[in-house]
């Protein structure tokens, strides 16, 4: 009972429904942190309404989407953030959300322990105040680590996520640490030039000595830790990581985002990775299902520059968004490429013409204790796919 | 090889869901937010008949399975059975 095909492929073909669907259901935001995927800070008029957004769950029920990674912006100062959360899971759609903490009390905690379909993921980018503050905002830390405490109080396992930075990789033992304490799951996930990481990313991303040590450390740690479909750009060293192993971009992963645009990827919020609208005709499985941005994405795809690298099967040129927005060509190797080849080609790249995301949220003149690591530019980071959505059992 | 599973009444567990795919099926379990994949679009007929047969091998066959790929599907069935995704039926 083996298929002629590796698993893999079928993803790469695409599948009936998202297995990795991201929600983002608001751009406001508490916070501004520096490298927001989403550009997030103000509720955008637009976003969907109460009776709108139980729509789309009605559709996910349908569709058998299983569950979906709820985000922003900060979902929860959604005034029906928990009303929707119940709607969802009692209607069969599992959630995981993600949160920087803000709403995160001991009744909230308490709420949470009591579903037993939801998931819910804190947001930090240090293990101490002063890495984490310096990217998220003054007191970032702190909210984070006192909804940790309540979570842990009302038995519940929450992930600790961590978008890994130049400035947090030497912290990795003390993350776990952490998590320990709470009793939460580590997950690490990848600084991608997305939203205002495009900004930060120069600074901000890991060099190529952390990659090698962060790959070792995932090696040796990563059977409990969560990287979802982060770093399999890193399988180029040798062993693939636990995970999603190639972009499921628009083949088992995509963004609904607040407004209802659907993208190929949280990451890859752009006009050229726009793939329709949930309130167009036909909702979101027509989208996912027809669109042509999608049937494409679902097409085999050329190795182009990568081809021809030994490492290609494991890397698959690594990740469609860290690429477009570095202005680097989609066929080519990431920017993080481990052979070096993506530096090279960054070196080609014309200061200022990677594309831009053209939907910004961002606050006018930023948050009070917002970030100051990059004086210039201001706002907040998160998480896109959960998981390993893959598990890598796998029958006949 | 474990032991037949063959002569035992199944059913999928409550917390699993199964999404048919092209490949054969996607299973989600909610109690271990594990998801498994079931390769072949006879073992998701096989795993479908179960509620309504006495036993595995009944499933089997009124799925179509031919005797000698019974091996397969029993080895198949003890695995999802193992990691909870199947459970024994109460008789
Ligand atoms: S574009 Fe990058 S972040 Fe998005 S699905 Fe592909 S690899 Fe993942
Ligand atoms: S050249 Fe391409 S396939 Fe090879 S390691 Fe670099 S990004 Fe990966």
């Amino acid at each position: 009972m083996t298929t002629a095909v590796p698993l893999v492929e079928h993803f790469a073909l695409g599948l009936d429904a998202p297995i990795c669907l991201t929600w983002e259901l608001t751009y406001a935001c508490n916070l501004a942190c520096a490298h927001c995927l989403s550009s997030s800070g103000r509720r955008d008029p637009r976003e969907l309404s109460t009776d709108e957004c139980k729509a789309v769950i009605d559709e996910l029920q349908r569709m058998q989407v299983f569950y979906v990674n709820i985000g922003g912006g900060e979902p929860t100062v959604r005034s029906d953030f928990w009303e929707l959360l119940d709607y969802a899971t009692s209607h069969d759609v599992g959630v995981k959300f993600s949160t920087n903490g803000i709403k995160v009390d001991a009744e909230a905690a308490r709420r949470i322990a009591a579903n037993s379909y939801v998931d819910i993921q804190i947001s930090l980018d240090g293990a101490t105040a002063d890495v984490n503050d310096a990217v998220r905002g003054v007191g970032s830390y702190d909210t984070a680590v006192r909804a940790l405490g309540h979570l842990h109080d009302a038995g519940v396992r929450p992930k600790l996520s961590v978008v890994c930075t130049r400035q947090n990789l030497g912290q990795l033992d003390e993350f776990k640490a952490l998590a320990d304490r709470y009793g939460a799951q580590l997950r690490l996930t990848r600084l991608r030039p997305s939203g205002r990481g495009a900004d930060v990313w120069d600074e901000l991303h890991p060099t190529a000595d952390q990659q090698r040590e962060l790959y070792d450390w995932l090696v040796a740690n990563g059977e409990d830790v969560l990287t979802g479909d982060s770093f399999f750009h890193l399988a180029a060293y040798g062993e693939s990581l636990p995970g999603l192993n190639l972009c499921g971009a628009g083949r088992v992963v995509c963004l609904i985002d607040p407004v209802g645009d659907v993208y190929a990827c949280p990451f890859a919020i752009a006009d050229q990775f726009h793939a329709g609208n949930v309130r167009s005709e036909g909702g979101f499985a027509k989208v996912w299902r027809e669109s042509p941005l999608f049937l494409e994405l679902r097409e085999p795809q050329s190795g182009g520059a990568c081809a021809s690298c030994d490492a290609y099967d494991a890397c698959r040129g690594g990740c469609m968004a860290a690429k477009f927005f570095t202005g680097l060509p989609l066929d080519g190797p990431d920017p993080e490429c481990v052979k070096g080849f993506g530096e090279l080609a960054l070196s080609k790249v014309e200061p200022g013409t990677a594309p831009r995301t053209t939907v910004d949220h961002s606050h006018k003149g930023g948050v009070r204790g917002g970030p100051v690591l990059v004086p210039l530019s201001l706002r907040r980071p998160d998480k896109p796919c959960d998981e390993s959505p893959v598990s890598r059992e796998v029958f006949a | 090889m474990p032991d037949s599973v063959l002569h035992r009444p199944l059913e999928l567990s409550p917390d699993v869901s199964v999404r048919p795919e092209p490949f054969g099926a996607l299973l989600y379990s909610f109690g271990t937010r594990r998801l498994s994949f079931l390769k072949d679009r006879r073992l998701l007929d096989v795993v479908q008949a179960l509620a309504t047969s006495d036993t595995a091998q009944q499933a089997c066959a009124s799925a179509g399975v031919a005797p000698e790929s019974l091996p397969a599907f029993d080895a198949a069935l003890s695995r999802l059975l193992r990691t909870g995704l199947l459970v024994e039926r109460a008789a």
